[in-house]
């Protein structure tokens, strides 16, 4: 029992610290900027759950926020930002044009970042309430807690399955 | 209030005038297409009309109403010094979209121009430098034509699994969707 119980709880224990020292990398486009601003202010606070830092640099970030609309031209921009955060990471898509692409239904608007990134929580709303992205984050600590970033996880079985050109079933194309 | 723009205009520009009209205020001019350098440096010019801000330069696009000729170029002026607005338009055929260009007279032409080329495909004879400013260079197409399909995307990255999830659907499979684990540790 001795090692298993003990590699069991030290995964609990890094998952944990984990979820309290969210390093956020701010992908901030359009209006939901605002709502994002409140978030960090002293009515909202944000740092009470242990998210507070934004970094700049993806490479000293570990959650990224997508806010606000995102067009195809920014398509490789924000796929490239996510590559270059390191492990473990997650993504919120904040708001309904980062989320589903929102009213926007035309040849500039990409319908959602999950065409080009793996998310992890979405945030709906136009923009989303302060609480609302608290509701996120809370979401968002219980899935590090428990251990699951299967988008995330999908993510790089998908390149390694394109890489080897297989199918969704595992079979050679 | 530029009235008498629109009066000068037609007197010294009799034959390039193809109709005008003022309702309140938004005194408008049609002018031929081949006259659009002459007329513009000469309203810029002129010392009682000085129009010498290009404040904006469109386009439109007249297909579902069948309008011939298809497109229109707008061009709105002002001028500061006498504060007075007036608007050309210029007809432009689709077989051959070529319109001068003003960025000679007006150095804010050049990204209104691009702009026109890269939304509706209209030429400017003589620019600097006529490349997309909005959309990327692959984009095929020119989406602000109203024959551009609404609903057509033209992605520039795509996921792994919506690739696969193409290739598939090429195929005739179903589209598979990639499936969330279960919520138990919720």
């Amino acid at each position: 029992m001795g090692l298993e119980f003990e590699t069991g709880r030290l995964a609990d224990a890094v998952n944990w610290a984990r979820k309290f020292s969210l390093f956020q990398y701010p992908f901030v486009t359009a209006c939901c900027g605002m709502e994002y601003m409140a978030l960090w202010g002293p009515r909202y606070d944000v740092a009470r759950f242990g998210a507070e830092f934004p970094r700049f640099s993806p490479r000293q970030a570990d959650m990224l926020m997508v806010v606000g609309t995102v067009t195809e031209r920014q398509g490789p921009v924000l796929k490239r930002i996510y590559e270059q955060i390191c492990e473990p990471k997650w993504v919120v898509s904040f708001g309904v044009c980062a989320s589903s692409g929102g009213f926007y239904q035309n040849y500039a608007t990409m319908p959602g970042i999950d065409h080009i990134i793996p998310v992890d929580v979405y945030i709906p709303g136009c923009p989303p309430r302060p609480e609302a992205i608290i509701d996120a984050l809370v979401m968002l600590q219980e899935k590090i807690q428990s251990g699951r970033g299967w988008s995330q996880r999908q993510y790089f079985v998908e390149q390694e399955r394109r890489r080897l050109g297989l199918d969704q079933e595992g079979g050679r194309q | 209030m530029s009235a008498k723009a629109l009066e000068r205009l037609e007197q010294r520009f009799a034959e390039c005038v193809l109709e005008t009209h003022d309702f309140r205020g938004d005194e408008t001019a049609v002018v031929d297409r081949a006259a659009i350098v002459d007329v513009a440096s000469w309203l810029r010019d002129e010392p009682d009309l000085a129009f010498n801000m290009l404040t904006d330069m469109t386009a439109v696009d007249w297909l579902l109403e069948g309008r011939e000729p298809r497109f229109e170029v707008v061009y709105q002026l002002y001028s500061v010094e006498q504060r007075h607005r007036l608007r050309i338009k210029v007809q432009v055929p689709e077989e051959d979209p070529v319109v001068d260009t003003l960025t000679r007279l007006y150095g804010i032409a050049d990204w209104l121009e691009r702009e026109i080329w890269d939304m509706y495909g209209i030429r400017f004879k003589g620019h600097p430098n006529l490349k997309r400013i909005l959309l990327y260079e692959e984009f095929v197409g020119h989406p602000l034509r109203k024959d551009y399909p609404k609903e057509k995307r033209q992605p520039l990255v795509r996921r792994p699994e919506n690739e696969i999830a193409d290739v598939l659907a090429r195929r005739g499979k179903a589209r598979p969707l990639p499936q969330p684990p279960p919520r138990s540790a919720r």
